[in-house]
């Protein structure tokens, strides 16, 4: 597996909050160390219908978290009879994470969602379930150094729907450029009170 | 170290893996069957660790047939694969299987898929795949020469190119190996372990 375990396949998510919407993006490469294996495997997930939670790390933890998220969201609208809304997703994840606190899942959750709909959210973790939130933007994987000059660079508040897409897929293609365990493929989503939009970028396939 | 790999057609799939069983430097017998039949319309081809392969997958078949008779509903492809991860995922943090995978398999509503599952429990559907030092060298060679909607005589011939290229240059591969076909038919042998 290696020394870093977090590093094994490769793969890199990022988050960021515009004038109420947000955007969340992340690589297509399924690999397995310095081998490319598939390029379809998005690293995000829409679990509800205004909550997008992304998973980098190792990617078997990846499809286990994400089935065990599901089961739990799935339960919670069964009892509440309602949507769970996105900080409380955030703090399930945490709760999740916490109790694996000696044995964890390798992920580090990107979560973002529109709070009542219209109101940007934006959580990150650690593996263990130490959050973050903020409200620029939020990001985590193999080229997360390289995603947090581009981002700190290139973000400004406040950016409507169309900026905020622009923005986010410049920073995604020119961070997963210069790592070699993520790209082949970029998948953005956008989400506004209106709708959502999800888009693939052109980008180079090493 | 096993080599196994799969390709996938207009509506079938073919696997293929070399049939030589070694422990260090001995061959121990040269006409193993490592793809294994899951049902009519699903195979298995499996790489790793003698036990744990033939422990693992017919554990996987037996479950599937169980399935069957509780419910009387043979599982999708999909469903099978998700499956087999789920049970690969949970034995993972307290007794791993050392097991890689190609599930390849024919139902009504997705047609022929074919799913590539590694020891780790992480899974894809992917058009084609390779496992282990196999997927070294065959990676680049089906990425250039696979298309969408391949008939059998050219999924055939690519089978052979790589086969040939496993033989040339792979230190420990197999001289032999056994290629499976599945599609809305069932299964057919195109090359049996034992020839």
């Amino acid at each position: 597996m290696g020394d870093n375990i977090m590093a094994y396949n490769g793969g890199s998510v990022i988050a960021m909050a515009g004038k109420n919407c947000v955007a969340i993006a992340s690589d297509l490469r399924y690999g397995i160390q310095n081998h490319t294996v598939g390029f379809d495997f998005p690293k995000v997930q829409r679990v509800n219908e205004h909550t997008f939670v992304g998973l980098p790390g190792l990617l078997t933890d990846t499809q286990t978290f994400h089935e065990k998220l599901n089961y739990r969201m799935k339960m919670y609208s069964l009892r509440e009879n309602r949507e769970m809304k996105p900080q409380v997703v955030a703090h399930m994840c945490e709760s999740l994470l916490y109790e694996r606190r000696f044995g964890p899942y390798f992920v580090e959750p990107v979560i973002a969602g529109l709070e009542n709909g219209t109101t940007p959210y934006l959580c990150a973790m650690d593996l263990i379930g130490a959050t973050l939130k903020t409200q620029d933007f939020v990001l985590a994987g193999t080229s997360s150094q390289a995603m947090f000059g581009l981002a700190e660079t290139l973000w400004k508040p406040d950016l409507d729907a169309d900026h905020l897409f622009e923005v986010i897929s410049q920073v995604m293609l020119n961070a997963v450029d210069r790592d070699a365990l993520a790209g082949w493929g970029c998948r953005v989503w956008v989400m506004t009170p209106e709708k959502v939009t999800v888009r693939d970028l052109k980008a180079r396939q090493d | 170290m096993d080599s196994i790999f799969g390709i996938s057609g207009r509506d079938f799939v073919l696997l293929a893996a070399d049939t030589s069983q070694a422990r260090s430097i001995v061959v121990l017998k040269t006409d193993e069957d490592k793809i294994m039949k899951l049902d009519d319309h699903k195979l298995f081809a499996m790489a790793g660790e003698n036990g744990d392969r033939t422990a693992f997958c017919e554990y996987i078949q037996k479950n599937l047939h169980l399935y069957y008779y509780r419910n009387d509903l043979k599982l999708s492809t999909r469903a099978a694969a998700n499956y087999t991860r789920k049970e690969l995922a949970e034995a993972l943090r307290s007794d791993p299987y050392n097991v890689n995978l190609l599930l390849a398999g024919y139902d009504e509503e997705e047609g022929a898929s074919l799913y590539f599952i590694d020891y780790l429990s992480s899974m894809s559907k992917v058009p084609f795949g390779a496992h282990g030092y196999a997927g070294f060298f065959l990676s680049g060679l089906l990425d250039r020469y696979w298309q969408k909607d391949m008939d059998r005589e050219q999924v055939l011939a690519l089978a052979d190119r790589c086969i040939n290229e496993l033989r040339t240059r792979l230190l420990v591969a197999g001289n032999n190996f056994t290629i499976k076909i599945v599609d809305k038919d069932g299964i057919q042998v195109v090359k049996a372990a034992s020839s």
